[in-house]
């Protein structure tokens, strides 16, 4: 009777090349990475000698997709690129198309977006955290992040309608006003979780088993970072100021005191404790406004129809994960000429093989966690 | 030297270790303190939030009318094509035609629950449910008319 690898060794005896070089696939299926994200492995030994990721088992033509539709209804499927942070992709292509129609937004729709946005924010950093401390084994913290997580999705829930993909941004403001419970439903959560951030700490942040995977593995200079276009907290680790809403203020955060989180460690741990800061900044953003969301409309009139007029338009958003851009083409109709999304995870994943090669493959789950990958928004 | 900090590293590493585990514990001591959710046990008492997008209704009153007049703006605003407004023609006492809906039928396999459509229904005609259990075993069940059968257009609205 053959047994599997006796089979695989007779059939391909070239799977070991002459250097010892093998190459083996992670993924689709495997239960490590995140999505459904292909990588070809060449090792020498426990050695990473190259990392080539596959794409495309999620495609799903968003761009073009979104040629067909009207500029209200495209925004809805741009919840659908980075699933976690999709408030903020609406948030993206409400601004580029209030750029086109020159639509002036109210204020209070203006402080609601950004509540949003940070509430989003932090729960799309959540389950980082949760699954970035899974992929290394521990598999407590991803139910601790889980819980702060379920209370920021039921405000979700109670305001916009939905838990993940809410669609609750529209061209001129947001969809519905926010719900009567909203503000005391938040402050409840800024006491939550400000009485158990400490024990993020406790479970992984102090950890030595933690510490020791993380320091000094996945360096990635601050040049590199810059040449590979990284964005987000993937460059803020390497101490690359690259905070969207600090170099282009979009929406109200230019009246908004907050920290753009740097960190100079240059390896992953820099990256984790990015995100960890910024989870604090974001909740400083949002006790700033909690209690001063100015009254008003929360949606300018619009016309029935948009039409953008000719031209191209350009805006940037910051998500969870990085610089969003959003370009439109209009002609002049009802449905964009073209769109192109410029998405964070893509430059961040041309990053891995930078920074595994070199390093043993032990550690690679530890740098794909700290990249922060979604990849639908790699693929579209 | 080499000694002694040998032996703060072990010291360290295994204080870093044992603050970790009295966070598990204290949560294995306090059940009041876990929020699950006994999902489906609790379906008696689980309320879902008002704005929930479960899926498209038509509210009728106890007089079997509605309210949607036949405009199509809701198939027009949905992005998937999930509304399909079938039209006819009533004919009034006054002896004039007046446009009314057929049937309005509503393929919720399609449907993304985006409420583009309740935003643009200019006579409040059709909202948002807030069931989720939406299995079934065959397809065709999932497409929907959502006018009850004999009704028609409540008085009043245009």
């Amino acid at each position: 009777m053959y047994r599997e690898t006796q089979i695989i060794k007779e059939t391909s005896p070239g799977i070991v090349g002459e250097t010892g070089e093998f190459t083996i696939n992670v993924g689709p299926q495997h239960p490590a990475t995140h999505g459904v994200l292909h990588l070809v492995i060449t090792l020498s030994g426990e050695t990473i000698m190259k990392v080539e990721p596959h794409l495309g088992y999620i495609h799903r033509s968003i761009e073009k997709m979104c040629e067909s539709l009207t500029y209200r209804q495209f925004i809805y499927v741009t919840s659908r690129m980075d699933y976690l942070s999709s408030h903020i992709n609406n948030h993206a292509c409400a601004l580029c198309v209030e750029k086109g129609m020159q639509i002036e937004v109210p204020e209070r729709a203006k402080v609601i977006r950004v509540l949003m946005d940070e509430l989003t924010r932090i729960a799309s950093h959540e389950l980082w955290w949760g699954a970035m401390a899974m992929d290394l084994g521990a598999f407590t913290p991803f139910f601790h992040a889980f819980r702060e997580r379920e209370s920021i999705n039921e405000i979700m829930e109670e305001t916009c309608g939905a838990r993940l993909t809410m669609n609750y941004n529209v061209p001129g403001g947001v969809m519905q006003d926010l719900h009567p419970d909203f503000q005391r439903k938040v402050k409840e959560f800024l006491k939550l979780y400000k009485s158990k951030i400490h024990e993020y700490d406790e479970l992984v942040t102090g950890n030595i088993i933690f510490q020791n995977r993380m320091k000094g593995v996945g360096i990635l200079s601050a040049k590199d970072a810059i040449s590979y276009g990284c964005s987000g907290p993937t460059a803020r680790g390497s101490a690359v100021s690259s905070d969207i809403r600090k170099v282009y203020p979009y929406g109200i955060y230019d009246k908004l005191e907050f920290d753009e989180v740097l960190e100079t460690g240059c390896d992953s741990f820099a990256r984790y404790m990015v995100r960890i800061r910024e989870m604090q900044q974001s909740i400083r953003i949002i006790e700033q406004l909690i209690d001063n969301i100015p009254e008003g409309d929360f949606q300018a009139k619009t016309k029935a129809v948009l039409k953008l007029p000719k031209g191209e338009f350009y805006t940037k958003v910051e998500t969870a994960r990085g610089e969003l851009g959003v370009y439109i083409v209009s002609e002049g109709g009802t449905t964009p000429y073209r769109i192109k999304f410029r998405s964070p995870g893509f430059s961040n994943l041309s990053v891995l093989d930078h920074i595994a090669r070199g390093s043993k493959i032990g550690d690679l789950v530890a740098m794909m966690g700290t990249l922060d990958l979604v990849i639908p928004d790699i693929d579209r | 030297m080499f000694l002694i900090d040998y032996i703060k590293d072990v010291t360290g590493a295994v204080k870093s270790l044992a603050t970790g585990m009295k966070r598990t514990l204290y949560y294995f001591t306090h059940h009041k303190e876990i929020i699950t959710e006994q999902y489906p046990d609790n379906r008696a008492t689980l309320v879902m939030a008002e704005r929930f997008k479960g899926e498209v209704v038509m509210p009728h009153d106890e007089k079997n009318e509605h309210r949607c007049t036949g405009c199509t703006a809701c198939e027009l605003a949905c992005p998937n094509g999930t509304i399909k407004v079938v039209t006819k023609f009533d004919i009034t006492p006054e002896g004039k035609k007046k446009k009314a809906i057929d049937k309005l039928v509503y393929h919720l396999e399609l449907c993304t629950m985006c409420n583009l459509c309740i935003e643009a229904c200019p006579s409040d005609a059709i909202k948002m449910a807030q069931t989720f259990e939406h299995s079934v075993f065959n397809r065709s069940d999932l497409t929907k008319i959502l006018n009850n059968p004999g009704s028609k257009i409540m008085e009043g609205v245009e």
